[in-house]
């Protein structure tokens, strides 16, 4: 027989059909920070975006330079390993696919890497053909520092973790390295609706 | 940075309730006995899932309060009015009933290894982890220097009082309160910003373990402080909870 929790009726959002993955509740405004350290303040003077590691040549932007390239804005909904999601986000940056273009490599991997020490790794057909920007505005505007700004990865179909906070480039890996979380007992791919919270789920 | 990376499968189970006590004005410990329980680290996780009868489930993560030194395991849950998990533990729950959980869960937020100083700064129910820190740190009779700052709203919201009277020398509470204090108060005052941190916790120059946990807000503002007073990044630590109204 199934288990009941005696007495409890929850609180339902109404939330169409389909978006939210199992386990997950919807925020609604709200949109909660979580981080394991002080939020970096980077000086976007000194900012620049790598794409380094296993790949034919480096490749770096600076802010000014990042700024120039093609944007595209995008509405999804991302969903944090916490349980809690927050639907029709609007985000706006560069896809990861413009930033990858002509870049000749073997990895099948990336880990990308943050101010304040943060890693997260991902397959690199996570990341690209339209599934993954570095986006640095949210909802209209500057995205805030405690929400990654200047500037985040953003991949809404995994758990948010894997969508980096203040990250400073992607390192093409031929071997998959586990970042930060992955390494404290967190699922090393983390897909929402397969429920990947944890290592081993 | 290598963690202790956990590969097996934590399962949900089905944990005897044995208690469900008020804790302060809107914080109630939970005492519970999972079946099948092989110890945790102070400062770890659990996710709780709770089940209504047509199958709709809704999980949380809690923070556990008791040190692995203490049988089964406790968690202090804050009521949150707009809440969905919390209102249902904290009102409804009752011992004899079973609830599911699994983990523990998180190996960062922990007690630091080594013998260096340990600061810890709660804001609110952020205190609970540390709760189970200094419940280790007793236990285990740890000579190191360790003090908690404790923010809390009124004496009243206060948790943990009892443990947090009887610790060891080596530890010193410091308690503010931010929303009036009772006749009588001799603790501190207001909210914590760089003045008050600069009083009354371990200064950079000894190179403390940091661990901050509060809401967001709070988070927030102490780390920022800690930054401007001259804490080296690498060795603060910080779990943020609750909702913001947006970047």
């Amino acid at each position: 027989m199934s288990f009941v929790s005696r007495g409890f009726t929850g609180r339902r959002r109404a939330v169409p059909a389909g978006r939210l993955p199992p386990g997950q509740y919807d925020v609604g405004d709200g949109f909660p920070v979580l981080s394991a350290g002080p939020t970096p303040y980077a000086s976007l003077d000194r900012w620049d975006f790598r794409v380094r590691g296993q790949v034919d040549e480096e490749r770096r932007w600076s802010w000014a330079e990042f700024q120039k390239l093609p944007r595209e804005s995008v509405v999804v909904d991302v969903h944090c390993v916490t349980s809690w999601s927050k639907l029709d986000t609007r985000w706006e940056g560069v896809s990861v696919d413009t930033l990858l273009a002509d870049v000749v490599t073997a990895a099948e991997f990336v880990v990308a890497f943050s101010d304040g020490g943060y890693t997260t790794n991902l397959p690199l057909a996570d990341v690209t053909d339209g599934q993954a920007w570095v986006v640095d505005n949210y909802d209209g505007r500057p995205l805030a520092p405690e929400h990654g700004g200047p500037a985040r990865l953003l991949v809404p179909h995994l758990y948010l973790w894997k969508s980096a906070k203040w990250v400073r480039g992607l390192e093409l890996t031929v071997e998959d390295e586990p970042g930060f979380w992955e390494s404290f007992g967190y699922h090393n791919y983390g897909d929402p609706w397969r429920e990947q919270r944890y290592a081993g789920d | 940075m290598a963690g202790t990376a956990i590969r097996r499968r934590l399962s949900w189970q089905r944990a005897d309730v044995l208690a469900v006590q008020r804790e302060a004005r809107r914080a109630y410990r939970l005492s519970l006995r999972p079946p099948d329980w092989s110890g945790h680290l102070p400062g770890q996780h659990v996710d709780v899932r709770l089940t209504a009868e047509d199958g709709y489930t809704a999980q949380r993560s809690y923070s556990i309060a008791s040190a692995p030194q203490q049988p089964g395991i406790e968690l202090i849950v804050e009521r949150l009015e707009d809440g969905e998990v919390s209102p249902y533990l904290t009102e409804v729950l009752r011992a004899g009933d079973l609830l599911e959980l699994r983990g523990p869960f998180g190996g960062y937020f922990v007690w630091p290894a080594g013998d260096g100083p340990v600061q810890l700064i709660a804001g609110g129910s952020g205190v609970v982890p540390f709760l189970s820190m200094l419940g280790h740190h007793r236990a285990t009779g740890g000579l190191r220097q360790v003090r908690l700052l404790y923010s809390a709203r009124t004496f009243d919201d206060l948790i943990g009082q009892a443990e947090l009277a009887r610790q060891p020398s080596t530890v010193e509470v410091t308690v503010t309160l931010t929303r009036g204090a009772p006749a009588g108060w001799t603790g501190l005052t207001g909210r914590v910003d760089a003045r008050l941190l600069a009083e009354h916790t371990i200064p950079p120059a000894q190179e403390p373990e940091v661990l901050a946990c509060g809401p967001t807000g709070f988070v927030e503002a102490v780390a920022n402080a800690l930054l401007e007073l001259g804490h080296d990044p690498i060795r603060i630590k910080t779990e943020r909870f609750g909702a913001t109204g947006g970047p």
